[in-house]
């Protein structure tokens, strides 16, 4: 049955998701849920929490509250804290609850921003999709909103670096290396979405000529900046030798982009990076996880052994982004079933349960898998 | 990144003086803030107690993840399975059927049958009105060799009712049977942690030939249901006693409520009516003060005027023991806690009078977050939530109360505090460790 799960975890999930992905960036964000939203966050889906001070909190929903619609306890509960700790932004997510009962978070949003003056926006979250719904929603309202309109490109070497969070790279270390990837290959980052920039810097965006999507969180994000900039995207994570590639493809991407704003040419399209040399044939070795990071991942390790490889991925928003070798699953049992006749399997540790005996198990740990279980133990994707 | 904005904002709201305070809720209820803290015990560590059993989750990712994710961090993710509640499951309205059919999917995966299931419904199956007892029914029948465990994570019903953590604290106890009663028996009902050995309870029933069973130190389920065969039920901790109270009733026992706290006289009452209800001779416990004052002088003359904060997880009394240590002499300047026990109210008027300028100070209020953390003379913090807070790097950890009992825990704990005085902790790494006590593989 593809609900139940005898062993292994579940991803981290929409609201988590959004809380991640604005966590850096001075908003106020509220959870709409009784409780547990807030701990499951804050203990095994942010390692930033301990050092890094941010204002997400939870409204502490009540059954009676819940029952007799009382909307107006939660705005007047963020005003309140919004009024006492000036956010830049205040940012809505919903949970089961508040799903079932059709809480109207639009409207909330619309009059807590004109209460309050602060832009606020609502995520449609309900704490049954994974983080990469969640956190890309969040961030595509960071570009829809918060990005300068006035900006143009001026600088052919300079992209933004789009999909971001701890989740699924890690702490700000691992993602310095990312961009150091990039900047030994004379990319300028004018912002990252969303870890070691502010609003500010974000909002730059447009300056950028070209948007590098490093995780499937940063696609609704890239979509909104191409329609707002013109600002083409790529689709690929640098990792190790793949660089080189996504470098090439960048500015490919941005030599079109350039022709066609002079009139000469289509407009570019965008390209996911790490699709285009797979190769074909029996996979050797299956990677399970997100299928950007995943997928640039295997493109490196095709480029260097020759060998074709597969990604089983278990999260919802597969389309276009899988290679013939790949599969999307749901649940463990598919997991599991798919898993049976593979020989050399990369993954998170707490995959290991249901991976068939005699297989050989190399460890990658995936905070929005394993939460903080295995963080001392991450691998920044950026070296390998 | 967020700028320390602490600097600039005020405490109103998030702290005040103990003369200032209302009762019982010195703060409002407003938006809540979770401090990186997380030596409490949750329902997972909780019914983990329970030998022999597995704990089973009904619920969507989100309110999953948090508790899969516990049993993982505590080595026990192979005594713990869910099914997922998906959107359609609410719009089609058939929560029973996925219930029912996902569990026994579960059942039928494992290679070896629990004893017990403990079931987590959860908010959505309220919420739902879905029938519970047509799911319990049915699971019964197709396993009947199972015993299924009542339990909820229902949170949103927090802060009317019982609590999902009382809920929890007497479903583990559901599955008790009735049985003939065995006269040098007391079961002690409710905790998390077994007292120890030398608590005031432990001593006086070892003394006289009783038996103490206590959940946290059975290790089959053949223990565990001999618990229900003790004369005496006895309760130490607040969110135990309904359950503790509810099956001594079904199971026509006496109870006793006696709950862990720092004040003389309370003590004396207790350990009274213990000796009463076993018949035993009154306790003489002039000595027991005695080596209590004794135990405090010394341990004030090592700490000194260093400045003391007290949290309410690290018991359920922080004003009690406040009281205690103020009128010892020792410094309390802080305790942190969000609403005050009606068990405390007593220490609560003691303090407004004696110690008018103590302050309260929220952990949930969300001026906490940013509010400045530490403070220019290092502060001796009794908790971890004090730690934190305080940024103080001596602490006395531990959660709950732990096995604290009586005199003989006001004892022990001047000796923490002394250890937490004289050596530093490695706060960060404690701090975030997920039920202190549990295994942890962090």
């Amino acid at each position: 049955m593809r609900q139940s799960y005898r062993i292994i975890p579940v991803y981290t999930a929409d609201v988590s998701g959004v809380c991640s992905a604005l966590y850096e960036l001075g908003g106020m964000t509220v959870m709409h849920d009784p409780s547990g939203c807030n701990s499951t966050y804050n203990t095994h889906d942010e390692i930033r929490w301990y050092d890094q001070d941010s204002l997400i909190f939870i409204s502490g929903l009540s059954e009676i509250d819940a029952i007799m619609g009382n909307d107006n306890k939660l705005i007047h509960d963020i005003e309140k804290a919004a009024s006492d700790l000036h956010p830049q932004f205040i940012a809505l997510a919903g949970s089961p609850i508040p799903y079932m009962n059709g809480t109207d978070f639009p409207a909330i949003a619309q009059v807590i921003e004109q209460e309050t003056r602060i832009p606020t926006f609502s995520v449609p979250t309900n704490g049954m999709h994974d983080y990469v719904y969640g956190a890309g929603i969040a961030l595509a309202e960071i570009a829809e909103r918060f990005t300068d309109p006035g900006c143009r490109c001026t600088d052919q070497r300079t992209l933004n670096l789009i999909g971001v969070t701890p989740l699924d790279f890690g702490p700000l270390s691992h993602v310095k290396k990312l961009k150091e990837n990039l900047e030994s290959r004379g990319w300028k980052i004018v912002s990252t979405w969303a870890m070691g920039d502010e609003l500010e810097q974000l909002s730059r965006a447009g300056e950028a000529a070209v948007n590098l999507v490093v995780s499937s969180v940063g696609i609704r994000a890239a979509k909104v900046l191409e329609r707002k900039f013109h600002t083409p995207y790529v689709i690929g994570t640098p990792v190790g030798g793949f660089t080189k590639t996504i470098s090439e493809i960048l500015e490919q991407t941005v030599s079109k982009r350039i022709d066609w704003e002079n009139g000469d040419g289509d407009k570019p399209v965008n390209r996911i990076a790490y699709l285009e040399k797979r190769l074909p044939g029996d996979p050797q070795i299956t990677l399970i996880g997100e299928p950007v990071t995943m997928g640039s991942l295997v493109a490196s390790i095709e480029q260097k052994i020759s060998r074709p490889v597969q990604i089983i991925c278990p999260l919802d928003e597969t389309k276009g982004l899988l290679g013939p070798n790949d599969v999307a699953v749901r649940g463990e049992e598919e997991a599991e079933e798919k898993l049976k006749d593979a020989k050399i399997i990369v993954a998170d540790p707490l995959y290991h349960p249901i991976c068939p005996e005699g297989c050989q198990f190399c460890e990658l740990p995936h905070i929005a898998f394993s939460g903080r279980i295995y963080v001392k133990r991450l691998l920044p994707l950026a070296e390998m | 990144m967020l700028k320390r904005v602490g600097e600039t904002i005020d405490t109103e709201g998030a702290v005040i003086q103990i003369k200032d305070a209302s009762y019982p809720a010195p703060f409002a209820s407003e938006l809540e803030f979770n401090s990186p803290v997380h030596g409490n015990w949750n329902i997972v560590h909780t019914g983990m107690m329970l030998p022999e059993a597995r704990q089973i989750y009904v619920c969507a990712d989100n309110c999953m993840r948090g508790v899969v994710l516990t049993a993982a961090e505590m080595n026990a993710a192979d005594r713990f399975s869910f099914v997922i509640v998906e959107e359609e499951h609410l719009l089609n309205g058939n929560l029973e059927d996925v219930t029912i059919e996902g569990v026994s999917d579960v059942i039928e995966k494992l290679t070896e049958q629990p004893k017990a299931v403990l079931l987590f419904t959860v908010c959505l199956h309220h919420f739902l009105g879905c029938d519970l007892e047509r799911v319990y029914k049915e699971l019964e029948e197709r396993y009947p060799d199972i015993t299924f465990i009542r339990c909820y994570m229902d949170p949103i019903m927090q802060k009317t009712g019982l609590t999902p953590d009382q809920k929890l604290r007497k479903a583990m106890f559901d599955p008790l049977p009735e049985c003939p009663t065995d006269p040098k028996s007391v079961s002690l009902l409710g905790m998390d942690f077994a007292l120890d050995e030398t608590s005031d309870i432990s001593r006086i029933l070892c003394e006289h030939g009783y038996n103490l069973r206590e959940l946290p130190k059975c290790h089959s389920w053949e223990e565990y249901l001999q618990m229900a065969s003790s004369k005496l039920f006895i309760s130490c901790y607040p969110p135990g006693k309904y359950g503790a109270e509810v099956q001594a009733k079904r199971l026509g026992r006496k109870h006793l409520y006696l709950p862990a706290c720092f004040g003389y006289e309370e003590i004396t009452r207790h350990l009274t009516e213990l000796a009463e209800a076993l018949g035993l001779p009154d306790p003489n416990l002039e000595q027991e003060v005695q080596t209590c004052e004794m135990a405090l002088e010394r341990a004030r003359k090592v700490i000194g005027d260093m400045p003391v904060a007290i949290d309410y997880l690290f018991h359920p009394r922080p004003l009690g023991l406040a009281r205690l240590l103020l009128s010892h002499g020792f410094s309390v300047k802080t305790v942190y806690l969000d609403s005050i026990s009606p068990e405390e109210r007593e220490d609560y008027v003691w303090l407004q009078e004696h110690a008018p300028n103590l302050q309260l100070a929220a952990t949930i209020q969300v001026k906490m977050r940013v509010l400045p953390r530490g403070s220019e003379k290092e502060v001796l913090a009794i908790g971890q939530k004090a730690a934190w807070f305080t940024g103080s790097r001596h602490f006395v950890n531990m959660v709950q109360g732990a096995g604290l009992y009586g005199f003989d825990g006001i004892r022990r704990l001047t000796e923490l505090m002394s250890e937490a005085y004289q050596e530093e902790k490695d706060t960060e790494n404690l701090v975030i460790q997920k039920g202190w006590g549990c295994e942890c593989c962090l």
